[in-house]
């Protein structure tokens, strides 16, 4: 693993910049979509598909490849930017989100696009199949070898653990025990219809997972090198799965946006796009406009 | 015929159920293919799957009662390179898990095979809520799914084994209950293929009515068959064991020949086998058509035979079908 050093921090930060504008550029484009966990969770792409997974973007189905699950499917837009910008297909396809003959369906499709490991959207099965891959690694991996040939990572809303399948998978994974599996909770506190503790109160999530005998790792989420430490912990746990909740803020990066579930499922028009943008060129009038 | 069991129409016939094909051909499978692993959901018993497990442990995945989860780490399991078998009831799966199906096995044209367990009015004693008899027409109707629906013990072998050959998701339907071993190994078996089981000129003339059947009560279109030549009624028996995708050239091509169809099917009278038969006539070359199978109803607890003749799957009741198609011929 390369060396994680401050000139790479901060290249992992520029990274998650440059996907926020991917995913305001996009959603703008396409007229509907889902900007505001796309923005929480831009960090966290950008430490994974920058750092953290073993991949290779010219031999997307190399076998030994991380696997990288997104279940709450509905934040695709920052996958795809992530995808494309580490050189999965050409950026300049980016604009054609939720348009007809695209590859980059409005919720992501495994047959379409190289990089998806599943398709996914109905919001409570990506963990199932995540523990199913994390499963087919153990049994791929060498007789007697203590690791699994790849890491599992599955990237979950904090609302679908009102999905009872998602519990399933939870169980499941602590019955085997499933260490080459690692979680990543976008707990942002918003869906569609309001917060997610008006909604359905969801804590504590940390001692539910516990009670379901996972190791769970709670972090700010737009912390890309607290973020980094977690998931090396999560790698290292060797006798159970592990959960990073990470506590994100819906819309962020744009002020208008932050913390408002109305921004869950609702696109920007042209003067809120322009506005976000500059926004986050700018990390909110902390630093000038460059382009 | 020829190539059916020698003990077709005797009283000392064979008697197993489906679901012990499946067991077979599962255990087979697990010997010739590293890749084959079996999920079930509580139930592998029941579905026969033990046998698997007991031989490859490492191999088997005990999920519990939660069958959409079942269905999720099946599609995992398929995109990373197995072939796994899911294993629990029909009302379950897919009658619990549809979306599931739809998505993560489906729309991913992930290798699963789904093995629908007491499936139909064969299920008898437990009633209603565990008859799946919707599970056909949900099936057929997502993209990239093969439904198959073995007629016997020894077909049931045959077509679990034969999944495995095919690259993406297939549907197989298993009963509970102990019925009629008809076939045998030397009957031919390829998913998509459909084959006649009965062919009667009657005293010379062309045979007057196609019957196509899939599952186990295609015996009892097989009985109806023989009494309907001593009556001199001439009609031609298709086991189309794949409801999806239908053979349609042998289906077309015999309808042509007979001008009228009965369909028999352990199942819900709409959108079954039926009714891919009705829409492939429709399209093509449309005949007078009678439907066998439960009438848009819901079952109850009983033996099986009991049901069969309140519900109309009896040799009586497709022998009626046949004289009220032909009619219906003009």
């Amino acid at each position: 693993m390369e060396i994680l050093n401050s000139k790479k921090i901060r290249f992992l930060e520029n990274t998650a910049c440059l996907l926020r504008q991917d995913v305001i550029e996009m959603i703008l484009n396409a007229g509907s979509g889902h900007p505001a966990g796309s923005l929480a969770m831009a960090d966290i792409f950008s430490a994974l598909y920058f750092y953290i997974l073993k991949h290779n973007p010219k031999n997307p189905d190399w076998p030994e490849r991380d696997r990288l699950v997104l279940s709450n499917g509905h934040i695709c837009p920052v996958q795809y930017a992530a995808l494309a910008r580490a050189g999965y297909f050409p950026v300049e396809e980016l604009k054609t989100l939720r348009k007809l003959n695209s590859r980059l369906q409005g919720h992501p499709h495994r047959k379409a696009l190289p990089g998806i490991e599943t398709s996914s959207g109905p919001l409570g099965e990506g963990l199932s199949q995540a523990v199913g891959m994390a499963l087919a690694a153990r049994l791929d991996s060498a007789v007697n070898s203590p690791r699994a040939k790849y890491q599992v990572y599955c990237v979950m809303s904090d609302a679908e653990h009102d999905c009872g399948n998602t519990w399933e998978a939870i169980m499941l994974a602590g019955k085997y025990k499933l260490g080459n599996l690692t979680a990543i909770i976008d707990r942002n506190n918003i869906q569609s219809d309001g917060f997610t503790e008006d909604i359905m109160p969801l804590e504590s999530l940390r001692e539910k997972y516990e009670a379901f005998n996972w190791h769970v790792l709670e972090m700010d989420g737009h912390n890309i090198e607290e973020f980094i430490g977690a998931a090396n912990e999560a790698r290292a746990i060797f006798e159970k799965p592990t959960v990073i909740i990470a506590h994100t803020i819906a819309g962020k990066g744009v002020d208008f946006m932050e913390f408002d579930y109305h921004w869950h499922a609702s696109p920007l028009n042209k003067k809120q796009a322009e506005e976000a943008l500059k926004e986050i060129k700018t990390l909110k009038g902390k630093i000038e406009e460059t382009d | 015929m020829e190539k059916l069991s020698d003990k077709i129409f005797m009283e000392d016939i064979e008697q197993r159920a489906t679901r012990d094909g499946f067991g077979e051909g599962l255990l087979k499978l697990g010997e010739e293919n590293e890749n084959v692993v079996g999920l079930s959901a509580d139930v592998s018993n029941s579905c026969r799957m033990n046998f698997f497990a007991e031989k490859f442990p490492k191999r088997f995945f005990q999920v519990g009662v939660a069958e959409q989860n079942l269905v999720g780490v099946a599609a995992g399991l398929a995109v990373s390179g197995k072939i796994p078998f899911t294993a629990t009831y029909s009302v379950f799966s897919p009658g619990r898990t549809l979306e599931q199906i739809r998505t993560a096995i489906a729309y991913n044209d992930a290798n699963v095979k789904i093995a629908g367990h007491h499936a139909g009015l064969l299920t008898g004693f437990d009633g209603a809520t565990h008859q799946a008899l919707e599970d056909i027409a949900i099936m057929r109707t997502i993209p990239n799914m093969k439904v198959v629906v073995p007629a016997d013990a020894i077909e049931a072998r045959k077509a679990t084994i034969f999944s495995a050959k095919i690259n993406g998701p297939v549907y197989l339907r298993f009963a509970r209950e102990k019925t009629p071993v008809f076939t045998s190994e030397e009957t031919p078996f390829t998913i998509g293929k459909a084959e006649i089981f009965w062919q009667s000129l009657a005293g010379g003339k062309k045979p007057e009515v196609l019957i196509i059947g899939c599952g186990p009560v295609l015996y009892n279109a097989l009985l109806a068959a023989k009494e309907l030549e001593k009556e001199k009624i001439g009609v031609i028996v298709l086991n189309s064991h794949t409801v999806k995708p239908l053979d349609e050239n042998k289906i077309i091509e015999l309808v042509k020949k007979c001008g009228a169809v009965v369909s028999v099917e352990e199942h819900n009278i709409l959108g079954g086998l039926g009714g891919a038969i009705a829409e492939l006539l429709a399209k093509n070359y449309p005949v007078p058509m009678e439907f066998i199978g439960t009438k848009d109803v819901f079952g109850e607890s009983a033996a099986p035979k009991d049901l069969f003749k309140k519900y109309g799957l009896e040799p009586k009741d497709i022998i009626n079908a046949v004289k009220k198609v032909i009619k219906r011929k003009k």
